[in-house]
């Protein structure tokens, strides 16, 4: 069995290094990727199309925002799927497991805790609010808001945080995120666009149709990062103690 | 020897200027090895995380492009006033209106456009990863191991107690009249 | 509302946004709102398809975000784009959920007890994500689309037994390998070309003219590789019957008829718009071995079907022979072919779901699928083993059924193309799949058990017990759906000339070959 798979393996890499000769060298300005009209096109014009000077930030969440929005949606279905895989079959066998054992939480943690998060969480807010300007955006923002969840369940206990934001919630929270940024896109169609076209909001808007776009941008991104802080969350809440929602680690 | 690393032999072609290419198909058969042929699941799923990353490296190494910053604007094709270097008489007015911007060259950024693909796969790789774990937590409750022949053995085990083994033997058809796993419940 | 093909996508997405977020206090609305989500996109997959067949270049495309093409280059937002063959495969997605739905209301509550709104709403993103690549006019959304499809797969699989769990691990593997060397292709296409618009991306191999560089060869192998796997093309089937066959009912209902032929319609997609007709069916390289592949294929599942004693795993291998026929239906390179391959998409997808509903009524009944327990079926249920068997009889190719008309045209196909290998390996596998039917009737009418022992005393006498000799049909919610599927695959087969001059208009502009030897 591991000779066959040693054999596939190399085969595949053959079949990929065979291609190599025929790719443009590293960093080649001229290479059909980097020089194509679409490429140039998001350089030149975004700051024109969407006032928007990070330009991952505006291809992610305009030109292919259809794609970020399916994305969220793929974050949704796991959150989903990992609950609904952990709860099946669970009359199976109930065993005495270590991480029942309760244990008090340390003062030095979960003082420090205390400190850390509501400095991760302003900066996640800020990273989720400058996505346009520099590296940032929902899906960053919403796993470093997660992560101050996370890091509340590992001070203190799984109990403690699940008390202050209970998987519902959480589900709910993540619904809502995918709701805001389908509603947004919904939104256009009835201003008379296309789904997503976040031009047309401007009908809404007290703003051009370029800015409507930035504007959109960023409840896009608040979107997502809803989505993505409840449901890094749960999958940590579902992971750490098997689908049982108690003890933890 | 010395001739190896001359521009424009072979050497050089392959391994010097496109490196990069042969970083990712190395990285990507040690995760796909991982995958088919390790024994234990998580190992399968590190691969899997292995195999993933490595074609993200092949996606972000073709955005590469020789002098070119990275794909936000500088101050200067900035579109919003606020990031522009105030002028020269003191004047704090708003750029967007007083000077037509020019457009960039394509060739002063990077390409975003696989810096934005790679973004959707790294949450894909997130969300399968998640699941796989989750399956493997199920499948370490249901039959206590998490190692790939030991699994199969039981899983040949329950089958053939519950009758519906994929082989067609004998010995299933002695079980016959039991009911099937799952509807006992 | 002038535009129906996005609310194909929007009505399973926000209904499944609904029911997650109604299903915590309101469990009684997930199925009503199921229902009513699967109808408004079936709904807007009709209203495309008229609008498809209405319009003068038979296609409909949506700019999402309003990126027009007219001012741009090609491909800088996401098209929408579904000529005749996608929103023919999109009316089959979002048709064969809009069944499922209906069916699902007490298979759900049984099997995942508790977590049905988890269920639904997992159940409509799988629509949605499938709907979705029969529409999409481009090749990364099209990758995204097929992991949100594979991730509710993977979850409305796993969340059956502790069995179902295991196979899905499997299934996951493979399933991310498969999307990987999807990706992966697209990446060299990308490299090569600069965009990701299959229309785009077509131009520009068009452009390199007869001798097309070794990173695209490369790309359409990755790309038909990662197809294939996902497909559960003949060598990469592993994962589908141990998956099928443990999943919950529904589940097996609503990825059954359409995982495999959606991803068969990508393939067909690749080749023709992706790729072109010349790329593709030029190259001796596969065009010479893949119908040998098929035939394989086709073979080994229908020699793995024979074997099995259980409805569900014989259904199974079933489908990975059905695969085999429409790969080859394609991989014969000309035009009878192609539609053959087409057809048998509609139709396959058609008998399978009528199959799978049968078989989730028999097992609802009668509590095991195997084939020991199916004595006196047609006593106690006879509406539904007739749904069942017309199902059965269009896998066969029983002429008023549609399975009858699709077969046909592969086999005219490979004849056109003098492809013989395929076309007896073809009349064979149906030899097979008579064989296999015939037996589960013949295991219904005589009182035989699976040693051969004689269980009743002759003259019709089926050895049965009173109660199970009792007429004791399957209740509505579930005949009914059986009942219309049942009526569409004959309807199919009635209508069969109308469905084929759409796909006839569909393949014209294609120039595909009609005689024996192309190029």
């Amino acid at each position: 069995m591991k000779k066959v798979a040693f054999v596939m393996v190399l085969l595949v890499g053959l079949l990929l290094a065979l291609a190599v000769r025929d790719f443009p060298a590293w960093a080649d300005r001229n290479s059909p990727a980097s020089q194509s009209p679409v490429s140039s096109y998001y350089v030149s014009n975004t700051g024109a199309d969407t006032q928007v000077p990070n330009l991952v930030t505006a291809v992610l969440a305009d030109y292919r925002g259809f794609d970020t929005m399916l994305e969220t949606v793929v974050v949704f279905i796991a959150g989903l799927a990992v609950w609904a895989v952990l709860q099946g079959g669970r009359t199976v066998r109930s065993r005495n497991r270590g991480d029942q054992v309760q244990f008090e939480p340390d003062l030095i943690v979960t003082n420090t805790v205390r400190l850390i998060v509501p400095v991760i969480q302003i900066f996640a807010l800020y990273v989720l609010a400058h996505g346009h300007v520099s590296p940032g955006g929902g899906f960053q923002g919403g796993v470093a808001m997660g992560a101050s969840f996370i890091l509340v369940a590992l001070g203190w206990s799984l109990r403690e945080a699940l008390y202050r934001f209970p998987l519902e919630r959480c589900f709910a929270v993540a619904g809502i995120g995918i709701l805001i940024y389908a509603g947004i896109g919904l939104l256009c169609i009835f201003c008379g666009g296309e789904f997503l076209d976040y031009a047309h909001l401007s009908s809404v808007l007290p703003v051009s149709p370029q800015m409507a776009r930035y504007h959109a941008m960023l409840g896009v991104e608040i979107g997502v990062g809803f989505t993505v802080s409840a449901i890094m969350f749960a999958l940590y809440a579902c992971l750490s103690t098997g689908g049982r929602m108690k003890g933890g680690l | 020897m010395i001739g190896m690393f001359e521009e424009g032999s072979i050497f050089t072609q392959l391994f010097v200027e496109r490196l990069n290419y042969f970083i990712y198909v190395v990285l990507l058969m040690i995760g796909l090895w991982a995958m088919i042929a390790k024994n234990n699941l998580i190992k399968k799923l590190i691969g899997m995380s292995v195999f993933q990353t490595a074609i993200i490296l092949f996606y972000v190494s073709i955005a590469v492009k020789e002098g070119a910053t990275i794909p936000i604007y500088l101050p200067e094709h900035d579109p919003h006033g606020s990031h522009q270097p105030v002028g020269a008489e003191g004047s704090l007015e708003i750029a967007d209106q007083s000077l037509p911007m020019q457009p960039p060259a394509p060739s002063a950024y990077t390409n975003p456009l696989p810096h934005v693909l790679m973004l959707t796969a790294i949450v894909v790789g997130v969300a399968t990863l998640g699941l796989a774990l989750s399956l493997c937590l199920r499948i370490y409750r249901a039959y206590g191991t998490i190692e790939e022949d030991e699994l199969l053995a039981k899983l040949e085990e329950v089958d053939a107690r519950t009758g519906s083994s994929m082989r067609s033997g004998r010995r299933r058809r002695a079980f016959a009249k039991k009911p099937k796993e799952g509807r006992a419940r | 509302m002038n535009d129906p093909i996005i609310w194909i996508i929007l009505f399973p997405l926000f209904g499944s946004i609904a029911v997650a977020l109604s299903g915590a206090w309101l469990r009684k609305a997930c199925h009503p709102l199921a229902v009513a989500s699967m109808l408004g996109s079936t709904w807007a997959a009709v209203e495309t398809l008229i609008q498809a067949i209405a319009s003068p270049s038979h296609e409909v495309s949506y700019l999402l975000g309003g990126w027009s093409l007219q001012l741009f280059p090609r491909g800088v937002g996401i098209e929408f784009r579904a000529d005749l063959l996608g929103a023919l495969i999109a009316l089959v997605v979002t048709g064969v959920g809009l069944i499922v739905a209906l069916y699902s209301r007490l298979p759900v509550e049984r099997d995942t007890p508790g977590r049905e709104p988890v269920y639904y709403a997992l159940f409509l993103l799988q629509l949605c994500g499938l709907s979705g690549i029969a529409l999409t006019g481009d090749a990364f959304n099209l990758y995204v689309l097929i992991e949100v499809a594979a991730l509710t797969g993977y979850g409305l699989i796993a969340m059956g037994s502790n069995r179902a769990a295991a196979a899905t691990f499997n299934y996951l593997i493979l399933g991310t390998i498969g999307a990987s060397f999807y990706l992966l292709g697209v990446g060299y296409l990308y490299l090569k070309t600069g965009t990701l618009n299959m229309i785009g991306i077509r131009e520009a191999i068009e452009a390199e003219g007869a001798s097309p560089s070794v990173s695209t060869q490369v790309a359409f192998v990755l790309v038909l590789l990662g197809v294939m796997i996902k497909m559960a093309f003949f060598p990469f089937h592993a994962w589908l019957p141990k998956a099928y066959v443990h999943s919950p009912t529904t589940t097996s209902c609503l990825l059954a008829p359409l995982v495999t032929k959606v991803m068969i319609y990508v393939m067909i997609r690749m080749v023709l718009t992706v790729f072109g007709v010349e790329f593709s069916f030029e190259y001796a390289t596969w065009t010479e071995f893949m119908p040998w592949l098929t035939v394989i294929a086709i073979v080994a599942a229908a020699g793995m079907a024979l074997a099995q004693r259980e409805i569900k795993r014989m259904l199974a291998y079933l489908i990975v022979a059905e695969v085999g026929y429409m790969t080859g239906g394609i991989w014969i390179c000309n035009y009878y072919g192609l539609i053959g391959s087409i057809f048998h998409v509609v139709s396959d997808a058609c008998m399978t779901l009528c199959l799978f509903l049968g078989a989730g009524i028999i097992l609802e009944k009668c509590k095991t699928t195997r084939f020991d327990g199916l004595r006196g079926l047609f006593i106690k249920m006879p509406l539904t083993m007739t749904g069942f068997f017309i199902g059965g009889f269009s896998i066969i190719g029983l002429p008023p059924t549609c399975g009858f008309f699709s077969k046909w045209y592969l086999i005219t196909g490979g004849m056109v193309s003098q492809r013989w290998e395929y076309v007896i390996t073809l009349m064979l596998s149906t030899m097979v799949m008579v064989v296999l039917f015939f037996r589960l009737i013949e295991r219904m009418h005589l009182a035989v058990d699976e040693s051969g022992r004689n269980l009743g005393d002759g003259h019709g006498d089926l050895g049965l017990s009173k109660d199970r000799k009792r007429f004791d049909e399957a209740p509505p919610s579930m005949l009914i759906p059986l009942l219309i599927a049942a009526s569409v695959v004959l309807l199919v087969g009635i209508y069969n000339q109308d469905l084929v001059d759409q796909i006839e208009r569909m393949l014209q502009p294609f120039n595909l070959p009609t005689g024996v030897h192309y190029r």
